[in-house]
This record gives C-alpha cells, sequence and structure tokens, in this order.
C-alpha cells in the first residue's frame, strides 16, 4: 500500500482529513457562542425603551454588537440620534 | 475540604460511567473519602457498573425530595470502607432534579467531611448535565478519539465556562481535565484514528490521561467490577496514573505507543 501510495501521488490519511475538518466546524461554532450572548437582544430592547423616554428613535437605529480582542470582550453600542429639524 | 468533580462529555457511550466508576474507586483506594453520584435520573448505570445494583433501596430524587435522609441512600463500596455510591433515580424524569435539592445533598456530604465528590453526567447538554456540573470545582471531560466526540467535548468545554456556578458567579473558573479513551496507537500510527497531540491541539485543554481501548472494560462491566480493580490490565494501570496525575503527581503517559507486531504474526498472520 505505502510503496504504490508512493507512485501514485499521496493520499490523506482520514485521521489528518478528521482533523481539518474538526477545526473548521469548532472554529466556526465557537464564533457562534461567544460573539452573540443570548441576552443581546433584550439589552437591545431596553436600552430603545430607556432612550425613546427623552428622545424618539427608530428601534434600528441602535446596534448592539459583542466582539472578542483576544482576552477581552468589547461590547459596542451604537446609537444614532435623529438629525435636529 | 471537599473538592467536586464531575465527569462529563457531552456525546454518549463515551466512557462517563466506567471512568467515574474507576475514578472513584482509585481515590478511594489512596485512602481518600469519596462519594459516586449518578446523576443520570431515569437511566441509571453506575450502581451495575459498580456491582451494588442489588442493594439500591434509595436514590438521589428521594433524598432531594426529603424523603429519606442522606445517609439513608449512600451505599458503602463492598471492598473500601471510604467509598460510597449515591444512585439515580429510574422511575423519575430529569425534571425531579431541582438545583436547590442537589445543593443541599451536596452540602450534606461536605459537612460529613467526604473528600471527593464525584458526579457522574448523563449525556446530553440538557437539565441533568448542567446539574451535574453546576456546582463542580473540577472536571474530567471524556473524549474518544473521534469527530463526533471530539465536537460534543468541545461544546461541553464552553458549557463548563459559561454555565457553572463558578462561571456565573465570576470566581475562579472549573479546572478542566481532558480524558482520552478508547484510544488505540496502532490505529493512529496507520493514520486511521485522530492522535492525542491532535485532540489536544484542537481542544485545548491539559490532558490528565489516555485510557486504551481494551476488552478488559467489558469483561469488568460484565462483572460489575471498576475496571480499576481489574489486576495486571491496562485500563487499571491507566487508570491509576489518571488519580496520580489528579493528586499531583508526574507520571509519564503509558499505553500511547504503537505495539509493532511479532516477526512471527508478520509471517504466518494473526492479530
Amino acid at each position: 500500500m505505502g510503496f504504490l501510495n508512493f507512485f501514485l501521488g499521496e493520499k490523506k490519511s482520514s485521521a489528518s482529513v478528521a482533523k481539518e475538518r474538526l477545526q473548521l466546524i469548532l472554529a466556526h461554532e465557537r464564533n457562534g457562542r461567544s460573539s452573540s450572548p443570548d441576552y443581546l437582544p433584550q439589552l437591545q430592547k431596553e436600552l430603545v425603551a430607556v432612550i425613546s423616554k427623552y428622545v424618539s428613535i427608530n428601534p434600528d437605529d441602535i446596534k448592539v454588537h459583542m466582539e472578542r480582542q483576544g482576552d477581552l470582550e468589547v461590547l459596542e453600542v451604537k446609537i444614532e440620534l435623529p438629525e435636529p429639524k | 475540604m471537599t473538592k467536586i468533580v464531575v465527569v462529563t462529555s457531552g456525546k454518549g457511550g463515551v466512557g462517563k460511567t466506567t471512568t467515574s466508576a474507576s475514578f472513584a474507586t482509585g481515590l478511594a483506594m489512596r485512602g481518600l473519602k469519596t462519594c459516586v453520584i449518578d446523576f443520570d435520573v431515569g437511566l441509571r448505570n453506575l450502581d451495575l457498573i459498580m456491582g451494588v445494583e442489588r442493594r439500591v433501596v434509595y436514590d438521589l430524587i428521594n433524598v432531594v425530595n426529603e424523603e429519606i435522609k442522606l445517609t439513608q441512600a449512600l451505599i458503602k463500596d463492598k471492598q473500601l470502607d471510604k467509598l460510597y455510591i449515591l444512585a439515580a433515580s429510574q422511575t423519575r424524569d430529569k425534571d425531579a432534579l431541582k438545583q436547590e435539592g442537589v445543593e443541599r445533598v451536596l452540602e450534606e456530604l461536605k459537612a460529613m467531611e467526604f473528600d471527593y465528590i464525584i458526579c457522574d453526567s448523563p449525556a446530553g447538554i440538557e437539565t441533568g448535565a448542567l446539574m451535574a456540573m453546576h456546582y463542580a470545582d473540577e472536571a474530567l471531560v471524556v473524549t474518544n478519539p473521534e469527530v463526533s466526540s471530539v465536537r460534543d467535548s468541545d461544546r461541553i468545554l464552553g458549557m463548563l465556562s459559561s454555565k457553572t456556578k463558578r462561571a456565573i458567579e465570576g470566581g475562579e473558573p472549573v479546572k478542566e481535565h481532558l480524558l482520552i479513551t478508547r484510544y488505540n496507537p496502532n490505529r493512529v500510527e496507520g493514520g486511521q484514528m485522530l492522535s492525542l497531540d491532535d485532540i489536544h491541539e484542537i481542544l485545548r485543554t491539559p490532558l490528565i490521561g489516555v485510557i486504551p481501548e481494551s476488552e478488559s472494560v467489558l469483561q469488568a462491566s460484565n462483572q460489575g467490577t471498576p475496571a480499576i480493580h481489574l489486576a495486571d490490565t491496562d485500563v487499571a494501570e491507566a487508570y491509576k496514573d489518571v488519580v496520580a496525575r489528579f493528586l499531583g503527581e508526574d507520571k509519564p503517559m503509558r499505553f500511547t505507543e504503537a505495539v509493532k507486531p511479532s516477526w512471527f504474526k508478520r509471517v504466518f498472520g494473526g492479530k
């Protein structure tokens, strides 16, 4: 087998295929887990409610986003205020 | 101080109960007072693996519901006087496990001056598994060298660092240990099985041991003897090493190198 493979071109072992597939899917799944904790939608709703008390804004004008930078988790809240009339 | 250790994996059939039984037994063999609790409510099996199935009268749910005293449900091991087993209920469903009740049982065990409480988690990521890991100080994550098991272990590692009491209260994180079971060095060398280094690289969790794939595990469960008791087997030796490393001893990994078939076998065939 090894002898033939040598001439017919190297075929990847099934273990290394498994490793590559795992690394890909886990990188994806870990991202999904850490970048959007489940309280974000609720947080966004409440922020809209609080700010609407003082300024009239559109729910879409508030963007809440969680990001990982190395060991730090950064919560980014972007609020667009309506242009003064 | 009592330490709570959860044995978990996500995927079923990878060796959680086998590991819980042997690990708890190994600690008790060292003279440490140990209690092993089956959290698999509805599908109890730890009692069979420990060989105490005919001595189960009361179970974890009876204690959680305050129907009986904890001491009535604790089953003392026949061989080791420092080892106790708390069986799971067969008749109730997993929702019968209430967090306050579980906490009270663990507090009572602490008051009885147990050195270690081993929580044998059910498979999956639902109530039972969450309950088993919630109060853990340390975790043994059992993984087979196989894609679905590694993926599920990654998921469980994520939960250990986000859903446990330590994670929620922002304390010191649960100390995680990776235990690889059903390892076959010959197949690893042939490129047919993920290697230790592969799994370690993917999961990035300190390795506490490797249990080789072996027929003695089935033999042990047939007899109702924890595998660590089977004299002169690789599996028993490997579990003893795990216990030693857990207690801080420095032991090199064993049973991880491929064994070449002998000259005789290569010529005349055989395994």
